[in-house]
């Protein structure tokens, strides 16, 4: 299987289905994970990195939970298909910037990815299609035990996994939900929600993560501590955050509904037509409207387009991914017309 | 929008910060931005933030560096408390013992808590691990006695230790 292949499946994290998914787009879980008493990828010489690599790679690819997937050595390829995994959520800024010997583990249906030399050895990824941190969680850690017959990780019984960044020392673990907030945002009351989220030792980011805007309305919820509770427990945590979070959109989409109808119907069509008939298309714009679209569909007010559909525009859309499906490099001139094309096609063709 | 530094060019580069739960803007034009950077990165950075929370740590001024209470240099990779300051991570997972005075409140201020509560090892890999290392001791142990023996030529007893010797090492061998 090689990355091109990929572009021919649904990442799992887009498929629209799962628990409340008119809300919850996805769910993702990441543990951290350090072989004992070897020097962390940002200390290491490059000799033991590459010892390191070599190692893991041969653990996680033994693992019977990844034996269909694919292994990345992420200086193995080019700028445009580091992008494409990056805007698939399989790897993270930091392992593009400093590709050398790092490599990522790609599950055959994109629920599963390994970071191999992240800022820790191991980054062990889950992602799960709506609300579903659960189900991440049982994976994840079913992985991890089975990686862990094979590697002795770092562990104190006082402090837990022990990580390269006492900020994800204990559990090591990232639970996060990326969430679709578009009527909170028309009626302005993100930034109280968000801040409330905060408040409540949670951190709120953009589609991209860290330092991202929150373009299309996507925001990623994440606990902040990792020590101190067990695992359930920090996600239950969350979950009850979400839901309450979920219950806010949803009476404001109900309020919008009643209070503001025209206005709103108005604002989803507009946007429906925009993307049907636009020729030149920049990514911002895109995701706005196709935020407004995927409102459309959520509350029923636009039959002829599924969720998934919707969706896979939002990452298709995405630069690398545009470039990948044209087979070579684009202008961002040439990027904003093909975009364009491919969104008319696809929302014709349905 | 007007810069909010020179208050003359548009204000392309927003940034958002959070402190204490206070949220403020700033908007700056390319040019402040360029001139703030620095300031800006050192005030985002995690590991400048990190700094911030472990420097109450550092040995009193005055203290000689490397005094007995606070070691300075991780021995397994050679990683200084200074450097974990400097780059906001630590060398490796030993540099948890190393450090672990220091850590011991910083983890604390960060999590809450200082103490890990959740999921623990694979139980029955850690169990063996366990048994293993007893072993190893108990190893360990028979052949120091078994060298008194030897000194103290006291050879039937030594022939009982070898064969304890043999019996441990087969031992480990079948938990491996």
């Amino acid at each position: 299987m090689k990355v091109d292949h990929l572009l021919k499946q649904t990442c799992e994290w887009l498929k629209g289905s799962g628990p409340n998914s008119d809300i919850v787009m996805s769910s993702r879980v990441r543990l951290a994970r350090n072989l004992e008493k070897i020097p962390f990828s940002h200390w290491a010489a490059k000799k033991q990195e590459k010892e390191t690599l070599e190692n893991l790679e041969r653990i996680v690819t033994g693992s019977d939970m990844l034996s269909n997937g694919l292994n990345v050595r992420m200086n193995e390829i080019d700028d445009v298909d580091k992008q494409f995994l990056l805007e698939r959520h399989l790897v993270s800024r930091e392992h593009i910037v400093q590709p050398d010997f790092k490599s990522v583990l790609i599950g055959e249906k994109e629920v599963i990815s390994v970071m191999i030399n992240e800022e820790d050895h191991l980054r062990i990824q889950v992602m799960q299609s709506g609300f579903n941190l659960q189900e991440c969680w049982r994976i994840a850690s079913r992985l991890d035990d089975s990686l862990h017959k094979r590697a002795k990780f770092a562990f104190s019984s006082e402090w837990g996994y022990l990580t390269a960044c006492p900020t994800n020392t204990g559990t090591g673990l990232r639970a996060s939900v990326m969430l679709h907030l578009p009527a909170l945002v028309m009626t302005k009351q993100i930034s109280r929600v968000l801040h409330a989220i905060t408040k409540l030792g949670m951190t709120a980011r953009g589609l991209y993560g860290e330092g991202t805007e929150a373009e299309g309305n996507f925001f990623q919820i994440s606990n902040q501590i990792t020590m101190g509770s067990a695992e359930e427990d920090i996600i239950d945590n969350l979950e009850r955050i979400i839901r309450q979070v979920t219950g806010h959109e949803e009476n404001a989409r109900k309020t919008l509904m009643k209070q503001n109808r025209e206005v709103l119907q108005d604002k989803i069509w507009r946007s429906n037509g925009t993307l049907r008939s636009a020729h030149i298309m920049n990514t911002k714009e895109t995701m706005g409207l196709l935020s407004m679209v995927r409102l459309g569909v959520d509350i029923g007010l636009i039959n002829d387009i599924d969720r998934r559909a919707v969706n896979e525009l939002f990452i298709l859309t995405q630069p690398a991914h545009l470039q990948k499906i044209e087979g070579r490099i684009l202008s961002s001139a040439q990027r904003d017309v093909k975009r364009a094309n491919l969104i008319r096609r696809r929302l014709e063709g349905l | 929008m007007l810069c909010d530094e020179c208050g003359k060019d548009k204000a392309t580069v927003h940034l958002t910060e959070i402190i204490n739960e206070q949220i403020t803007k700033l908007n700056l034009c390319e040019t402040c931005a360029k001139e703030k950077g620095s300031d800006v990165e050192q005030h985002f950075g995690i590991s400048d933030l990190l700094t911030a929370l472990s420097d109450v740590e550092a040995p009193a001024p005055g203290a000689a560096p490397g005094s007995p209470a606070v070691k300075n240099k991780c021995p397994h990779c050679g990683l200084t408390y200074e450097d974990f300051k400097k780059i906001g991570r630590l060398g490796c997972s030993e540099c948890y013992v190393t450090f672990k005075v220091s850590l011991a409140p910083l983890l604390k201020r960060i999590h809450g808590s200082n103490q890990h509560l959740g999921k623990v090892p694979n139980a029955v890999v850690m169990k063996e691990q366990k048994v293993l290392s007893k072993i190893h001791e108990e190893l360990e142990t028979v052949k120091v006695e078994l060298q008194k023996a030897i000194k103290k030529e006291e050879f039937e007893e030594a022939a009982t230790l070898r064969d304890k010797i043999k019996f441990l090492e087969k031992k480990a061998k079948e938990t491996k």
